[in-house]
């Protein structure tokens, strides 16, 4: 492969909440001081589950003149961009979370720090790097606001859309948001996040990380059924869907088991010309980690073939416990053609990258 | 095989560890309560190096709700997805039949005999006071 790799999941940090602090309105900045988070679980501050390394990372990510993993650009440019040869990355900022927050105002205000502090410490010092707008999503005015100013400030390639949202995201509260994203050309980024309060499976609550961290699959899968059923692609045509460290080989199941119900029941979406599946073909993209490990290793390669591979694209999830190193990811061989695709081409076509 | 002089034994300190190179392959070095042991510094899943991993122990349970910790300190964990290795043997604690890390005889030599030969020690020079560890490769 001639060009170097597209990496669609690396998470910028900040070394402290106090990074923020210089992008935000007096107003909210007192706020955090002063009252702090409040989303919709007991602990403000706390994940859902607890999780399997210190900062969620890779133990050898901490940089050495201090701070979280992915706080420090240089460390990254380091140990991450140059040693792997990545070309462009795809930032998903997770911290701060303004998607989670109660008090919509303050959401607003959080997303948007986050976005100017994510283009002023990460996307302006480091070309490679290409930034997400973070939204605040139940609150559609002040989401498509932000969307707008971000993509007058340049820099942002993808709307963060959080998968575990108060509803399933095909509900039509959210579709201006979808409908902005759309006509700017950004794809709508789904990265497994979000504290809404409900719990991660439909089973209920879990016991344990072991269990929550392949809930991350069935998640994805009822934001596809959501954006397809609920007729988002059909009043959307030119919406592009990114599903990020959700999998990948359950899709063509989950399609299956739609046209299989939609060739039955159609009548109840007659917003729907097409299978689910064609919407599915269209509209989504996949990235790779965490990558499934089949048993037989070719397996893998099959799959993909079954999903598409004009749909599936190389990520690491630096600096996560769970990164993926591009060398070993894929146990299967792939084609050159297919290398290209999913290490490169797929993601430089949909974000319009050099 | 060719034994190779890797590192003053004190450059592995109780319960460390230290990676070196040895005819261009990357060694952890351990050190477990004083008996040392060498593996292949590569995790055989996605190559990450063991050295960086944590020391840990192996939880037991004969039943859902009880547990106890085994072995403590004699595994390392690979620093990126948590796979665990025997530290004496380069086992997988998971999958002992296919996974397994690639183990090398390593032993403590006085300087003083080191001086004599037939080692090679390219890399450390040896002082007669010390006591240096000697890898199998």
């Amino acid at each position: 492969m001639t060009r170097g790799i597209v990496d669609c999941d690396i998470h910028p940090n900040m070394a402290s909440d106090a990074e923020l602090l210089p992008f935000m309105p007096r107003r909210w900045a007192d706020h955090l001081r002063d009252y702090g988070p409040l989303n919709h679980q007991g602990l403000a501050f706390a994940l859902q589950h607890p999780r399997f390394n210190p900062g969620v990372a890779r133990a050898d990510s901490w940089p050495p003149n201090g701070g979280p993993p992915g706080s420090d650009l240089d460390f990254m440019r380091a140990h991450h961009l140059d040693a792997h040869n990545i070309d462009h990355g795809i930032l998903m900022s997770l911290r701060p979370a303004g998607c989670d927050e109660r008090n919509l105002d303050y959401g607003a205000a959080i997303c948007a720090a986050a976005n100017d502090w994510q283009h002023a410490r990460f996307v302006q010092p480091e070309p490679r790097l290409h930034g997400g707008i973070m939204i605040p999503q139940e609150d559609p005015d002040a989401a498509v606001a932000e969307i707008e100013r971000c993509v007058a400030k340049g820099g942002f390639v993808q709307v963060n859309f959080t998968p575990r949202a108060s509803e399933p995201p095909g509900r039509r509260r959210y579709r201006r948001i979808l409908e902005c994203a759309a006509h700017h050309g950004l794809p709508v980024g789904f990265h497994v996040s979000g504290v809404p309060g409900h719990p991660s499976t439909g089973a209920g609550h879990l016991t344990y990380y072991l269990q929550e961290h392949h809930s991350n699959m069935p998640g994805m899968q009822a934001v596809v059924a959501s954006l397809v059923l609920d007729g988002v692609f059909a009043a959307l045509p030119a919406l592009k869907v990114v599903l990020i460290e959700g999998g990948f080989t359950w899709a063509p199941a989950l399609c299956w088991r739609m046209d299989q119900a939609w060739r039955r029941m159609r009548g109840e979406v007659p917003a729907l010309t097409r299978p689910p599946s064609d919407y599915v073909r269209e509209h989504i993209w996949y990235t790779t980690q965490p990558i499934e490990e089949p048993d037989r290793a070719e397996d893998l390669a099959e799959i993909s073939g079954w999903v598409g591979w004009d749909r599936i694209m190389f990520s690491t999830d630096y600096p996560h416990w769970d990164f993926d190193d591009p060398r070993y990811a894929f146990r299967c061989p792939l084609t050159a053609a297919q290398r290209e695709l999913v290490f490169s081409a797929n993601a430089r076509a949909l974000y319009r990258l050099p | 095989m060719s034994r190779h002089v890797v590192a003053r034994v004190s450059e592995v300190p109780p319960e460390g560890a230290l990676r070196v190179t040895v005819k261009g392959r990357p060694i952890a070095l351990f050190n477990l309560s004083g008996e040392f042991f060498a593996l292949y510094d590569r995790c055989p899943h996605e190559g990450a190096s063991l050295c960086a991993g944590r020391r840990v122990s192996i939880a037991v349970a004969d039943t859902p709700g009880e547990y106890r910790l085994e072995r403590r300190g004699e595994m390392i964990r690979c620093p990126w997805h948590g796979w665990d290795f025997d530290i004496r043997t380069g086992q997988s604690w998971c999958d002992p039949e296919h996974t397994r890390v690639r183990r090398y005889a390593v032993s403590v030599e006085a300087g003083e005999r080191l001086a004599k030969g037939p080692f090679r020690a390219e890399s450390v020079p040896v002082s007669v006071e010390d006591d240096y560890l000697v890898v199998e490769v």
